[in-house]
This record gives structure tokens, sequence and C-alpha cells, in this order.
């Protein structure tokens, strides 16, 4: 049920339709200067970078157990059914944690705004809420970005790299960063040339901060009568001394 | 004289930095977060945070830790202190809450986590205990309030329940002291390993505990010499017996983890790390050296150095943890932009023009047994005297 995305950096021919397709569904301007700047900003939700001749995208993961989502206090963050992890806006008050947690540092801020948003590719959720694809899928004039069940694509990149191990780096960028992702990606040399962090432990992130805050009733319980019993013991020492003093 | 100009030059001093930060509020009001600072996608957490919130709170810890040293443990003696600690941490929340309103990107929805719920948020627990703790600190702050406008039913029935209300603050202190060091614990991948520890909540507690004490010391001495009182100055050295105990406690905390993590090696790394994070580590352990010598404990000058010592020491710290510590996963440089800075030392001087103010006109240090005036005793004195001679 849930939706992905595979990207096979190995096919990518660099044209940036994506990025263009990608503007025009969010109505954001786009223009050659934009399309020179190879990193998310509020102009930018999706990127293509250029490494040699190399090309990698750069769009939000969709985690599986997001830490954006995790971190925000007011729950202005969601992971959907439908795959995409989605912003709500009016909740938003701005404290920006979730630029702080994001491994992908992918969360952008409209800086000069009296009414700043975060934004983020959201998976172009009102196309796949229709069972449509994304807008990046839809343009790619060689698939390298293809839109499909997560459970599917995942087959299908194991498959890419058994069928030609030679053009491939052996592993499926995603699978593990942050306990799973919903975003793919295939390469032919290690992820770290061209650009994805590979130092993002491979396992759920928001289990880091939970160990701590499940201990809070506990603590709220053992305090409370810890500090209640303290009191009561020093208080009667007291009366005790009052009483023999007198 | 020489000490009347003094207090006029920081006066100008605290009027200068407050304009200042008029100037920052227009800048960031009239303008957004991009005028009035240097944060970017990729540091979106500047000195507004790692200063004025993970040290703001931090420098009022001494609320809770002497409430609890009184109303709990009943050490009675340190009752003199206990209403200025208060005053302070009362307005050092406000200042945090005030602060936290110039970081928000849109800070009008800044009551949302009260009722817009995500318990796995550490930003929403720290949210909810920082709103009930400033209530309870009003609550214990209101005492004052009610004594200088001579209230006294309703005093009573707030002392009735003041104990309860002690009670909560210190847990809700002890939640989120501790959480702002786990706010951290979710980026692993981009903190330096000097700082990221799973202990930071531990650690963050213990060293805001010894900071409320320093703090305690802090402001005896300055408003002993603002209001020319008598220092509380045997309860100022126990305190500082205390502080010292707990810096060391931090510190063998903080030694064992490094060790533990083998995070020891990350001081052969060239770059700003080693040397600021050397810089916090002298800055705590000197004054605690120094502080267990018996010859330091005897002046109240050694003393507030050591204090102040350690306290920037802890504010060093947690600007490592929020700043130092993630620049270089950042891949950029943040230096705050002058409006950040004016912002953050405005709010400071407002916090101590406040306390001065609030301490003239309320009862803050009115539990204190005046001294008798020196002939009054002496005459008193020779007159027992005289009379246990006579009989």
């Amino acid at each position: 049920m849930a939706k992905a995305i595979l990207y096979d950096s190995t096919i990518c021919i660099g044209c940036r339709q994506c990025e263009e397709a990608c503007a025009a569904g969010k109505k954001l301007a786009y223009n050659d200067k934009i399309a020179a700047e190879e990193r998310l900003s509020e102009r930018k939700l999706t990127t293509v970078r250029t490494y040699g001749d190399r090309f990698s995208r750069k769009l939000c993961m969709h985690c599986q157990e997001p830490s954006c989502a995790s971190v925000c206090p007011v729950g202005a963050l969601e992971k959907t059914k439908l795959g995409p992890v989605v912003y709500h806006e009016d909740r938003c008050m701005g404290c920006r944690y979730c630029m702080v947690a994001c491994p992908f540092q992918v969360p952008v801020y409209e800086w000069n705004s009296r009414l700043p948003r975060m934004r983020k590719c959201d998976m172009c959720v009102d196309k796949l809420a229709q069972g449509g694809i994304t807008r990046c899928s839809e343009v790619c004039p060689v698939n390298a970005t293809i839109t499909g069940e997560r459970d599917a694509l995942i087959a299908e990149a194991r498959k890419r790299l058994a069928e030609k191990p030679s053009d491939y780096y052996p592993a499926v960028y995603g699978v593990n960063e942050a306990g799973g992702t919903s975003v793919f990606v295939l390469s032919a040399v290690p992820f770290n040339q061209i650009g994805y962090n590979t130092q993002i432990p491979k396992s759920s992130m928001p289990q880091l901060t939970w160990n701590v805050l499940q201990h809070i009733p506990q603590v709220v319980a053992v305090g409370t009568v810890l500090m209640g019993g303290i009191y009561w013991i020093t208080s009667r020492r007291e009366d005790v001394a009052r009483e023999e003093g007198r | 004289m020489a000490r009347r100009s003094f207090f006029t030059f920081w006066r100008a001093v605290g009027a200068a930095l407050m304009l200042a930060a008029l100037a920052a509020t227009v800048l960031r009001f009239g303008g957004s977060l991009g005028a009035s600072t240097n944060l970017n996608d990729r540091f979106p957490w500047g000195i507004w945070i790692g200063f004025d919130v993970l040290c703001g709170v931090g420098l009022a810890a001494g609320g809770f830790t002497l409430a609890a040293t009184v109303h709990i443990f009943h050490l009675k003696r340190f009752e003199p202190i206990v209403r200025p600690a208060i005053l302070t941490a009362f307005l050092g929340y406000l200042l945090v809450c005030l602060a936290l309103m110039f970081d928000l990107g849109r800070p009008w929805n800044i009551w949302h986590p009260l009722v817009m719920w995500n318990p796995h948020s550490v930003m929403f627990e720290v949210g909810w205990c920082v709103t009930l703790y400033t209530t309870v600190l009003g609550l214990e702050f209101l005492p004052l309030v009610l004594e200088r406008f001579r209230l006294e039913r309703a005093r009573q029935m707030l002392r009735r329940i003041m104990i309860p209300i002690v009670i909560l603050g210190v847990i809700l202190s002890t939640l989120h002291q501790s959480s702002l060091g786990t706010l951290f614990l979710i980026v692993p991948e981009k903190m330096n390993a000097l700082w990221y520890t799973p202990l930071l909540p531990i650690l963050f507690f213990v060293s805001a505990i010894a900071t409320g004490l320093a703090m305690t010391i802090f402001e005896s001495w300055h408003s002993a010499r603002a209001f020319a009182r008598q220092l509380e100055f045997p309860l100022v050295q126990k305190l500082s017996r205390v502080l010292a105990v707990m810096i060391a406690v931090y510190l063998a905390m903080r030694f064992m983890d490094l060790s533990g993590r083998h995070a020891w090696g990350m001081m052969d790394q060239p770059g700003l790390e080693r040397w600021l994070f050397g810089l916090e580590i002298v800055l705590m352990g000197v004054p605690m050296l120094l502080l267990f010598r018996e010859r330091t404990r005897r002046s109240p000058q050694a003393i507030y150095l050591c204090a102040v010592l350690y306290l920037l020491g802890f504010v060093t710290n947690r600007l490592n943890v929020g700043i130092t510590s993630m620049e270089r996963a950042s891949g950029v440089q943040y230096i705050p932009k002058w409006s950040e800075v004016a912002v953050t030392l405005g709010l400071v001087a407002a916090g101590f023009a406040i306390f001065r103010v609030a301490a003239h006109y309320l009862p803050v240090f009115e539990e204190e047994v005046p001294p008798p005036p020196p002939a009054a005793w002496e005459a008193e004195a020779t007159r027992a005297y005289s009379v246990s001679r006579s009989e």
C-alpha cells in the first residue's frame, strides 16, 4: 500500500526536468539561475547534484520512522499511511527542531518571510492520493526516478543489482538508513562519493529520544514519592526537635 | 564616590544593551528571521537557542535547588536566600519565554504544544514543563507580592498548598533540565563525539544543580553589594562546598563517559572543537579545585570568583552542545549576527534591572533577621553581663 520512489543514479542524465516539474507543482519560480543552485532551499524542494559526470538527486527521504515527525512538538509533520511525510502548516510554530533533527538535512525554511513555513518534498501526496505518481517520476525522460509500491521497488532495486552487478555499487541506499526510508537510491560508486550521507545510523532515530522520554512516568512517580517522603521525615524530625526543645 | 560612578557606568551599559535589543527587535519583527539572524537551512539554531534557552533555563536552576533544600530537606538555615533564588528563577523563565518569541518563526503559535500534542517529542515535553514550571515559580513568588500588599488571608491559603507546589516544581525541573540534553540525542551523526553521549540528559541535570548553587552565590554577592546588606557568608560558604562536590560529580561522570565511549581521540583532531572543549573543562575544573581548598572558602571574593568561573564553564558547555558540536557536520560556520547578540545581552541586562527593581519594592530579603545596630547590641551585652554578675 505504501508508496515509494526509486532513483537510479546510473541512468540519470542530469536534465533537471524533475526539478522543473517539482517547481511547477509547488508554484515556485524556476529558471537557469535556480537550476544552477545545486542545493535544497525554499526555492527548490528537490535538486540534481553534479559529481563529475555523475548525477545524484536529493529530496525528502520520507523515512518510515521520521525524526522530523517524532521531534515536532505540535505534530505538524505526519507520516501518512500512503508513504509521504506531510507538513501541516497551520499547526507549525516555527521552532525548526525538524531541521535540526533530520539526518538527511532536508527541511528548509522561508527565512525571509514574515509568515515562514518549513518546506520540503511531500512526494506529491495530492497526486498519490488519486492513484497517480509523483511529478518527478512523470517527467523523467529515462525513468531514472520511478514511483511504486515500497516493497515492489525494493525488489526492483535488488533485481537490478543482481542482473548487472558490474554497473552498481552493491547496496540500496534507503533500505536501512535511519531505520528505512521511502526513497531508494542506486549508484555506480559508494554513496558518499555522490553526496549521500553514509554515516546515518541504520536504526530508528526516534527511538534515541523515546528511550529517555518513556521513563518520564517513572521519574514523576518515584520523584513525587521520594520528595514527599523526605519532606515527611525531615518535617517530623523538626517537630520532634521543637517538642524536645520546649 | 568611586563606587557610585561604577554603578552609574553599569547602568549606562545596561541601558545601551537594552536599546540595542530594541533596534534588533524592530529588525526581527518588522522584518524576518533571515533579516535579524545569521541562521540558515544548514544551521537552523543559533544563540537564541544555545544561550537564551539552554543557558537561561540552567541559570534559573537555583529556584528549584534552593526550594528543595529549604522546603523539602528542611535545611532551614538557607531560608534567607530562597526568595532571591526564586525571584531569579522566575525572571529567568519569563526571559526564556520572551527569548523564545524571538526565535520562533511563528511566535503567535507558541501555545500550540498545549493543545496539539505529540508525546514523542522532547520539545513538546520541554514546552509543557516550562509552562507549568513558570506557573509554579509564579506561585512561589506570589507570597512576596501578597506580603507587600498585606493580603494575609490569601497568603495563608497559599502557604497551605506550598509543599505540593514545591514538590511539583522539583519534578518539573528534573524533567526539563535533563530534557534540554535529551533534545540532542536524536542527532548522533551530526554532533561531535566530545559532546554527544546517551548521558546528555543526566549531565544536563547534574550541571544544572551545580549552576543553581553557583547562581545563588552569584546573586548573593551582587545583592550584598547593591543593597549594602550583610552577605550571608556562612551560608555562601556552605553552598560553595556543595558546589565543589557537584562539579566534581559532574566532571567525574563526564570523564568516565568520554573514556567509556573512547571519545578522547577526538582531541587529536585539529579545529576549534578541542580548544572549546578544553576551555569548558578548565572553567569547571579550576573553580572546583580552588573551592576544595579551605583558604579559598575563607574569602567571599574568592568564592564569588569561583562561582563566576564555573558559570562561564557552564555557559561554554551549553554553547558547545548547541553550536560548536554541530558546526562541522553542518558544513557552514555560524557566527551570530549583531542583532542576535543584542537581543541576548539586552535580555540579560533586563534581567539584572528587573531583579533590582523587584528587590527594591518587594520583601525579597525581608526574611533575614536584621542585625541589631552595634551600639544597641553592645549596650544589651553589657547589661546582660552586669546582670549576671550581680546575681
